[in-house]
């Protein structure tokens, strides 16, 4: 018998320990331990070391209507942007998919906004959001329309802000879509040629049917992205005018890092986990019940 | 076989821990401290400045500069934790400073000499007898105007609040607000305080929120009625950053903040309006007083965890020395010290306007722009609300006083909380 060496025996333990290691101490453990802050009442504020006090938080929490507006607003913000991003994008995609002069570059083109940093983005937008000096209401002034507030209305600041979404991952779900269309196989649209079928019934029976689990697979990333939005609304509006613009996410850094009341904090973190889970195995088991 | 083998491992393991620990273990051959400075045109000064302390005592300085906010979120994040490294940092006394004197993140200066400076700045950092903070910058409310505009509409300078308005109100057209000020909620706390001390109110009195006192409620509908109705548009959503570059566009004719924002308004690389256009003038008066506020912005402090004590009194003591406050006003920053003031050369350039509006504030201001507790920042929000309605409705919202009664409840429960009510 061959003795095999320390290492040889415990290979399979050993490769994967780094990931292991850094999955524990990077996620594992933060996410425990923010569980663990959401029974406790620690707040620097108090100058009182942290006593736990199970689900006061919790009830806290509950009752400040500003987290339920949050909760309310991350719903909207995700859907507003995700389910225009899916359908431009996917009508980006079908566009594209054909060949025609210069394809190669409206594709560079189009990746231009995912390669931009938030930050930047939400910059330059805010330049030309500006109801004042900004671009878009000189346009509107320009062409005698009524001008809008943009970011700095509390009516309007929603609409804008899933605007500024929607022009940066619109290309994101074109490009999951393209690949998609570029694995289909060809036969089934030899045969509905055969069979005399219209470039519409190919489009809504044929293709669109079959690029289901690509497209399923894009609303997966971009919603449970969207959920977590923190970026774009951090850097142009931090969560105003008001309290009009905020997320789960912002709201949440705003009671740990402006109001330092971490154990409320950690149970709006909490909330946006448990919320983001259920949404992706909501659509998980979707895709399984309709066998995509 | 074996035996080598966990040998290597163990030797591997230990090389990974020792390069880890290594920073606290080997002894340092030169002196060094971490010092955190804030986006301040004074801490942009320290920096241009710290070679020189360097080669003066040897020790080294390694400074992180930070958007105030931030240095405030790094400070707490590692005092908090109880992992930070760092000796020295600027801070601001009224956002901050109580919280940190409470958990004992700031160490006691007993050995500073504060002869230099009002004894009102140094109270703010101070507790039990025992001062935490130096002073570092002061400001104050001024109202910035442009001597063009008023001139061409036949006005004169704004003394009170019935002027302003009146000014407003003639200046505003051809697509120019006849008046500025933050309209950003939490924002614009600091700003509004000056106009409820000239109506008589105040934020919090004996550790009780009075915002709500009809003194208060009446500046607050002032305050909304002037930028609901002159003010730029988006207003509530402006803070400084916004409202400044309105201004240098010549999109506002009058403009009510810090002092600080001076330097930069007449700036030639930065603002559209000639320098000459700009003037500077005291906060106008309200019906019941002519105090606005003077504070201290910024201050130093000396880490309670500090391990290099002598290097970083050293640093701080020449970071707040004499010869850099005097430098500092020459750059048009606003020091603390009293000296500074007096300085010869100090008084022979500087601007003249922020002389004479420093001199006001200095006799008739009052030391705090904000509510003074602990959870500053979220009593700023809730105060913040009654803002924004009363500047979406021009001032003339029925809810206001149950609004700012129910702010106000919400603050002292904070203040019970902390345990700073009725102190």
């Amino acid at each position: 018998m061959i003795r095999q060496s320390f290492f040889e025996r415990n290979l399979r333990y050993l490769f994967p320990l780094p990931a292991v290691i850094f999955v524990v101490v990077l996620m594992v453990f933060p996410v425990c331990y923010t569980f663990f802050l959401s029974f406790t009442d620690w707040s620097l504020t108090s100058g009182k070391p942290l006593n736990v006090v199970a689900l006061k938080s919790y009830v806290d929490v509950l009752k400040e209507p500003r987290f339920l507006d949050a909760l309310g607003r991350t719903f909207y913000f995700t859907f507003g942007a995700v389910i225009v991003e899916m359908v431009l994008g996917t009508a980006l995609a079908l566009i594209l998919n054909r060949s025609f002069r210069g394809k190669g570059l409206v594709k560079t083109l189009l990746l231009l906004p995912l390669v931009a940093t938030p930050v930047a983005i939400g910059i330059v937008w805010n330049l030309f959001y500006d109801p004042t000096i900004g671009i878009l209401n000189y346009v509107l002034s320009v062409l005698h329309l009524p001008q809008s507030g943009w970011v700095s209305e509390t009516k309007s600041v929603m609409p804008s802000l899933i605007l500024v979404d929607i022009w940066q991952w619109t290309p994101m779900i074109t490009i999951i879509v393209l690949a998609g269309l570029a694995g289909l196989s060809s036969e089934p649209y030899e045969s509905a040629k055969v069979d005399g079928a219209n470039s519409r019934q190919v489009l809504f029976r044929i293709t669109l049917p079959m690029l289901m689990p690509t497209i399923l697979t894009a609303i997966i990333l971009r919603a449970i992205d969207a959920l977590k939005t923190y970026d774009i609304i951090y850097a142009m509006t931090g969560g105003g005018p008001g309290y009009s613009s905020e997320n789960l996410n912002i709201l949440a850094f705003k009671y740990s890092f402006e109001y330092f009341r971490m154990g409320q904090s950690a149970v709006m973190l909490v909330f946006l986990f448990l919320v983001v889970m259920g949404f992706s195995l909501g659509v998980m088991r979707l895709r399984r019940a309709f066998e995509l | 076989m074996k035996k080598k083998n966990m040998f290597v491992v163990l030797l591997v393991m230990l090389c990974l821990t020792g390069s880890v620990f290594a920073q606290g273990a080997v002894e340092q051959p030169k002196q060094e401290i971490r010092v955190l400075l804030a986006n301040h045109p004074y801490g942009e000064l320290l920096k241009t400045k710290i070679p020189e302390f360097e080669a003066q005592t040897g020790i080294k300085v390694n400074y992180e500069s930070l958007q105030e906010s931030q240095l405030t979120n790094k400070l707490t994040t590692e005092f908090a934790t109880n992992s930070s490294t760092v000796d020295v940092f600027m801070t601001r006394p009224l956002q901050e400073g109580l919280m940190f004197i409470k958990n004992g993140w700031y160490k006691g200066l007993d050995k500073y000499d504060f002869s230099d400076y009002p004894a009102n700045s140094v109270d703010i950092g101070r507790k039990a007898g025992v001062a935490y903070i130096v002073p570092l910058v002061t400001e104050w409310q001024v109202l910035y105007y442009r001597k063009d505009l008023l001139k061409k509409a036949g006005l004169s300078v704004p003394t009170n609040f019935v002027e302003l308005e009146a000014a407003a109100k003639a200046l505003t057209k051809d697509g120019v607000a006849g008046f500025a000020s933050r309209g950003k909620g939490a924002a614009a706390v600091t700003q509004l305080s000056s106009y409820i001390y000239n109506y008589g109110g105040r934020y919090l009195d004996g550790g009780k929120a009075v915002f709500n006192s009809p003194e208060a409620l009446e500046a607050t509908r002032f305050y909304g009625r002037m930028l609901g109705s002159y003010g730029p548009q988006g207003v509530t959503s402006m803070s400084w950053e916004n409202i400044m570059p309105v201004f240098q566009a010549g999109k506002a004719a009058m403009w009510t903040d810090a002092s600080v924002f001076y330097g930069q308004i007449i700036d030639p690389t930065k603002t559209q309006i000639p320098a000459e256009d700009i003037g500077i003038a005291q906060l106008p008066k309200g019906p019941k007083g002519d105090s606005p506020f003077i504070v201290v912005s910024w201050g130093m402090a000396m880490s309670a965890k500090t391990k290099n004590q002598d290097a970083a009194q050293k640093f701080l003591d020449w970071a707040t020395s004499k010869t850099l406050a005097k430098e500092g006003m020459l750059t048009n920053i606003t020091m603390a010290r009293d000296s500074a003031w007096a300085d010869k050369d100090v008084r022979a350039i500087m601007n003249p306007g922020l002389v004479e509006t420093q001199a006001h504030a200095a006799k008739n201001g009052y030391p705090f722009d904000r509510p003074f507790m602990s959870s500053v920042g979220q009593a700023r929000d809730l105060i913040g609300e009654v803002i924004i309605e009363s500047i979406n409705t021009k001032g003339t919202s029925t809810k206001l006083p149950a609004l700012a009664a129910e702010k106000a409840k919400a603050v002292d429960e904070l203040l019970k909380t902390d345990g700073e009510y009725g102190l």
